[in-house]
C-alpha cells in the first residue's frame, strides 16, 4: 500500500534520516487542531463507541443487556436477578442490611468507619435482634446479616445465612423444612470456576422458587 | 488464591501488550496498520493536523494543554446544559455551576472523582458520551506525553543526526494520543465491554425499569416498587477500568452488582485496572532499546562510536528492574490490605461469628478481591471501587492511601510511569551524592536547572494536600464529615488525596457536593495533573539538548539489583518523611483507638 508506506516511513524518524517535514522547527497551529480534536474525539468515543458497543451487545445478550430482568409468564416484570428486593415477612429469605433500603436509584453502602460508635450501636441493635429471632448465639450469626453491603442491593446472602433462615421460612410456609433445604441448594452458587469469588444464595430468586414451590396465601 | 491468579493473570497479559505497544509507537510499518492506518489518517485529516510534523517539547506541552483546554470548556458547557439534550429518557436535571465545573475538571484529569451519584443526577447523554470521550481521551494525552518524556530522556527522535543544542523532535502530539486511541484503548475497551456484558453489565438506552416487589410493603409509606435504573453501562464501564479513570456508572461504582455482576466479571475488571500500566513499562523497555540499538547503527555509519549512555541490554534492564520495583512494593501492599480486611471489624466484636470486615463489601467478592482491587485502584490511580473504603479496616485504609500518595506503583497510564521516572531521577541524584558523582540517566547529566524543578515536584504534594485539608479541617462547617473524631480528619485527607493524585476514590460518607468542596478540589485536580505532567516534560526536554557522556566505570548501573533497591528506599522514605504526621492523625491513630 502506497499511501502506507509513505506514511509510516517518515514517521520511523530514527531510522530513516529526518526530513525536512519531520524536523520539530516548524511552526504548528495551536487553538484550531486542539478545538477538532476535541470534537472528532466526541463523535468517535462518545457516539461511535459507546453506540456501537451496546448495540452489539444487545444483539449478542439481549437478557444481560436489559439488567438480567425476571419477567413472569404474562411479561410483568418482577425484579432482576442482580438487584435485591427489601424483605421481611417471615416466609421469605431476608437479605443483607441495606443503608438505603435496597433502593437501586440511590445505592450506597453506610460509609460508616470501623470507629464510629453508630457503626457500632447498629450492628449491636441487629445482632441482639437476630439472636432472638433465631434463639442462638450472638456468636455464630453469619457477618453478612449483620455487615450492610457496599452498593446496599447486594443481592445475595452467604449460605451460612439462609441455612440460619431455613427453619423460619419452613415453618412460616407450613412446608417440609427438606424441600426449603433442597430450594436453597439450588440456588447456591459456587465459586465460579471453582476459584473466583465465594459461594452465594441468590435471594429474590430463592423466594420465587419457594412460592412456586409452596405457595402461601398472602396475609 | 483467586489473588494470585488475578494478578499473574494480568502480569503476563501486559507482557504482549506492552511489546505491541512498542511497535506501534515505534512508528515503523506494523500489521496493525492494515486495520488502522486510514481511519488514523482520515481522523487526523479531521483534526486538520500532519501526524508526520515532529514537535520539540514546547510545542508538545503546548498542544497538550490547548487541547486539555478546550475539551475541558466543551465538556463543562455539555454538562451543564444536560437538561437540553438528547438522550435523557429518566429526565434528569441540570448540575450546579459548581458541580458541572468539578465533574468536568475531574474527568478531564483523568480523576473521577465524583461528587454526583451517576444514576440520579447524569443524563446518558452526559454519561456516554461527555464522560466516556474523556475517560479515553485524557489516558490516551497521558500516554503520549510519556512517550514524549520518553524520547526527550534519549536525546529525541532526531538524536542520531541533531547537534548539542540543536531543537529535538520528541514525536507529534496529535498522532501519539490518537495512536493510543485507536490502537491501545479502544480495541481492549471493546473486547472488554463485550466481555462485561455477557455477564450481565447493562447496555441500552431505555429509561428505568420499574419492578413492583415481590413482599408488599408494610406500611403505606414504604415503597412497592422499585425503579431498576439502566443505560449503556458497559461502554462506560470497560474504559473506566481500562483508562486508569475510575468513574462508574452508578453511584458506588464495581460494587454495585449491574456494575459488577459476577466473580467472572470482578477478575476481568480488576485485571482491566493494571493491564495497561503495567505494558507501559515494557513499552518503555522496548522503546529504550529500540532507540540505542537505532543510534548505534547511525553512529556505525558515520564511522564513529555510539554517543549514547544507553545499550540496547541496559534499556531492557532498566525496565525489568522498573517492573520489579514497582510489582515487588504492590504484592507488599496487597499482601496487608488482604490481611487487613481478614481481621473483625472492631465495631462487630462479640456481636457475631468471627471472621473479616464485611461492612461495605459484597458477599460475592468477599474481603480478599475487595483488598485487591482497594490496594490496586489505589496504586494506579484508577479510584473505582468494589467496596467501600471508608469502611476498611484502618490498615487497608492507610495502604490504599500509601498508594495514592506514591502514585507511581504502576500509576495513571503516563502519568504513573512520568511519576516513576521522575522517582528515578530523585534516587540517581541521591545516589550521586552518596558516590560522589555527578547525577545522569543514560549519559545526559542532571544539573542546576533540572534539579530546581524536581525539587518543586518534591513539594508539591504535601503543599496541596496538607494546606487545603488543614484549611478544610479548620472551618468545621466545610468539612460535612459522615464519622466523627480521627476519621473525620482521614475523610477530609483521604479527599484532597485522592484529588491530588488524580485517583477519584472516595470516603464516601462526606458530603461533597458543596461550593467549598467541589471548588477547592478543583485545584488540587488541577496542580495534580498538570504540574506533575509538564514539570517532567520541561526536565526531559533540557535533558534531550545535553552533550552525552559516554558511560565509565563510575557511572551508576540503572538495571542493577543495588539500584532497585535504593529506588524503593528513596520512594518510601520521601513519602514517609512528607506525611507521617498526617498518618499519626488519620488512620494509625484509628488503629490504636480500636486496640484500646
Amino acid at each position: 500500500m502506497n499511501l502506507n508506506s509513505a506514511f509510516t516511513q517518515s514517521m520511523s524518524a530514527p531510522t530513516a534520516a529526518p526530513t525536512a517535514e519531520s524536523a520539530p522547527v516548524q511552526q504548528h497551529a495551536l487553538w484550531l487542531p486542539a478545538l477538532r480534536f476535541s470534537l472528532v474525539g466526541l463523535v468517535f468515543c462518545g457516539a461511535l463507541y459507546s453506540g456501537g458497543v451496546t448495540l452489539l451487545n444487545q444483539l449478542l445478550f439481549p437478557v444481560q443487556s436489559n439488567g438480567s430482568l425476571i419477567q413472569a409468564t404474562d411479561g410483568k416484570v418482577l425484579g432482576s436477578v442482580l438487584v435485591a428486593q427489601p424483605f421481611s415477612a417471615e416466609r421469605y429469605f431476608h437479605g443483607r442490611p441495606s443503608a438505603v433500603n435496597s433502593d437501586p436509584m440511590n445505592t450506597a453502602g453506610s460509609n460508616l468507619a470501623p470507629s464510629n460508635p453508630a457503626l457500632r450501636e447498629r450492628v449491636a441493635a441487629e445482632s441482639s435482634r437476630l439472636a432472638a429471632v433465631y434463639q442462638v448465639n450472638p456468636e455464630s450469626l453469619p457477618l453478612d446479616l449483620l455487615a450492610s453491603s457496599g452498593s446496599g442491593v447486594d443481592p445475595h446472602i452467604s449460605p451460612a445465612a439462609a441455612q440460619l433462615q431455613v427453619e423460619r421460612v419452613a415453618k412460616a410456609r407450613g412446608c417440609a423444612t427438606t424441600t426449603v433445604t433442597a430450594l436453597v441448594a439450588q440456588q447456591t452458587q459456587a465459586p465460579q470456576w471453582g476459584v473466583l469469588g465465594e459461594p452465594r444464595v441468590a435471594v429474590l430468586p430463592l423466594n420465587l422458587a419457594l412460592d412456586q414451590a409452596c405457595p402461601v396465601q398472602a396475609p | 488464591m483467586d489473588v494470585m491468579l488475578i494478578l499473574l493473570a494480568a502480569g503476563l497479559l501486559s507482557w504482549p501488550l506492552g511489546r505491541y505497544m512498542t511497535a506501534v509507537f515505534a512508528g515503523a510499518p506494523h500489521w496493525s496498520d492494515k486495520v488502522f492506518l486510514r481511519p488514523e489518517l482520515l481522523m487526523l485529516r479531521l483534526f486538520g493536523v500532519d501526524g508526520r510534523a515532529g514537535m520539540n517539547w514546547r510545542q508538545y506541552g503546548l498542544a497538550f494543554v490547548a487541547a486539555n483546554l478546550l475539551l475541558g470548556i466543551i465538556a463543562y458547557v455539555l454538562l451543564l446544559c444536560q437538561h437540553l439534550l438528547p438522550l435523557n429518557p429518566d429526565n434528569v436535571g441540570p448540575l450546579s455551576w459548581d458541580l458541572a465545573l468539578h465533574t468536568a475538571v475531574s474527568f478531564l484529569t483523568n480523576t473521577n472523582q465524583q461528587h454526583y451519584s451517576g444514576q440520579l443526577q447524569l443524563s446518558f447523554f452526559s454519561q456516554s458520551v461527555v464522560l466516556v470521550t474523556l475517560q479515553f481521551l485524557t489516558p490516551a494525552m497521558g500516554l503520549a506525553l510519556a512517550l514524549a518524556v520518553l524520547r526527550g530522556m534519549t536525546g529525541g527522535l532526531n538524536s542520531a543526526t541533531a547537534k548539542a543544542g540543536e531543537p529535538r523532535n520528541l514525536g507529534n502530539f496529535y498522532q501519539d494520543s490518537l495512536r493510543a486511541f485507536t490502537r491501545v484503548l479502544l480495541p481492549l475497551s471493546v473486547v472488554l465491554a463485550l466481555l462485561l456484558g455477557s455477564q450481565g453489565v447493562p447496555s441500552n438506552y431505555q429509561a428505568a425499569t420499574e419492578a413492583v416487589l415481590l413482599e408488599a410493603p408494610q406500611s403505606a409509606e414504604q415503597a412497592h416498587s422499585q425503579k431498576i435504573p439502566q443505560g449503556p453501562v458497559a461502554a462506560m464501564v470497560a474504559i473506566k477500568q481500562l483508562g486508569t479513570n475510575g468513574g462508574g456508572w452508578y453511584g458506588p461504582n464495581s460494587t454495585n452488582p449491574l456494575e459488577n455482576p459476577t466473580p467472572l466479571s470482578n477478575a476481568l475488571e480488576t485485571i482491566a485496572l493494571v493491564l495497561v500500566p503495567m505494558a507501559m513499562l515494557w513499552m518503555m523497555g522496548g522503546m529504550l532499546s529500540r532507540t540505542a540499538s537505532v543510534n548505534a547503527a547511525a553512529a556505525s555509519q558515520a564511522g564513529l562510536t555510539a554517543q549514547t549512555g544507553l545499550t540496547p541490554r541496559a534499556g531492557q534492564g532498566f525496565a525489568r528492574m522498573s517492573f520489579a520495583v514497582m510489582a515487588v512494593l504492590s504484592l507488599c501492599f496487597v499482601a496487608a490490605a488482604v490481611y487487613s480486611e481478614m481481621q473483625p471489624n472492631a465495631a462487630f466484636a462479640g456481636l457475631g461469628a468471627s471472621g473479616g470486615n464485611l461492612e461495605g463489601k459484597e458477599v460475592r467478592f468477599g474481603t480478599d478481591l475487595s483488598a485487591l482491587w482497594s490496594t490496586l485502584t489505589t496504586q494506579t490511580s484508577n479510584g473505582s471501587v468494589n467496596a467501600m473504603h471508608d469502611s476498611l479496616n484502618p490498615l487497608a485504609g492507610l495502604i490504599s492511601r500509601a498508594g495514592m500518595l506514591i502514585n507511581a506503583i504502576w500509576g495513571g497510564i503516563g502519568c504513573g510511569l512520568i511519576n516513576f521516572i521522575v522517582y528515578i531521577w530523585l534516587s540517581v541524584f541521591i545516589a550521586g551524592l552518596m558516590i560522589g558523582r555527578t547525577p545522569e540517566m543514560f549519559g545526559r547529566k542532571l544539573e542546576k536547572t533540572e534539579l530546581s524543578w524536581l525539587g518543586l515536584l518534591l513539594v508539591l504534594p504535601s503543599a496541596v494536600i496538607l494546606i487545603l485539608t488543614a484549611i478544610t479541617l479548620s472551618v468545621p462547617e466545610w468539612t460535612a464529615n459522615s464519622n466523627p473524631g480521627l476519621h473525620g480528619i482521614s475523610q477530609v485527607f483521604y479527599e484532597y488525596t485522592s484529588a491530588f493524585a488524580n485517583n477519584g476514590s472516595g470516603f464516601e460518607g462526606l458530603g461533597d457536593n458543596t461550593p467549598w468542596w467541589n471548588l477547592s478540589t478543583v485545584l488540587a485536580l488541577l496542580l495534580g495533573r498538570y504540574l506533575p505532567l509538564l514539570i517532567p516534560l520541561i526536565i526531559a526536554g533540557r535533558l534531550a539538548q545535553k552533550q552525552v557522556t559516554p558511560p565509565g566505570a563510575a557511572s551508576l548501573p540503572l538495571q542493577s539489583l543495588t539500584f532497585g533497591v535504593t529506588v524503593v528506599v528513596v520512594i518510601l522514605l520521601l513519602n514517609f518523611l512528607s506525611f507521617l504526621p498526617s498518618m499519626v492523625l488519620g488512620p494509625i491513630g484509628e488503629a490504636l483507638v480500636d486496640l484500646r
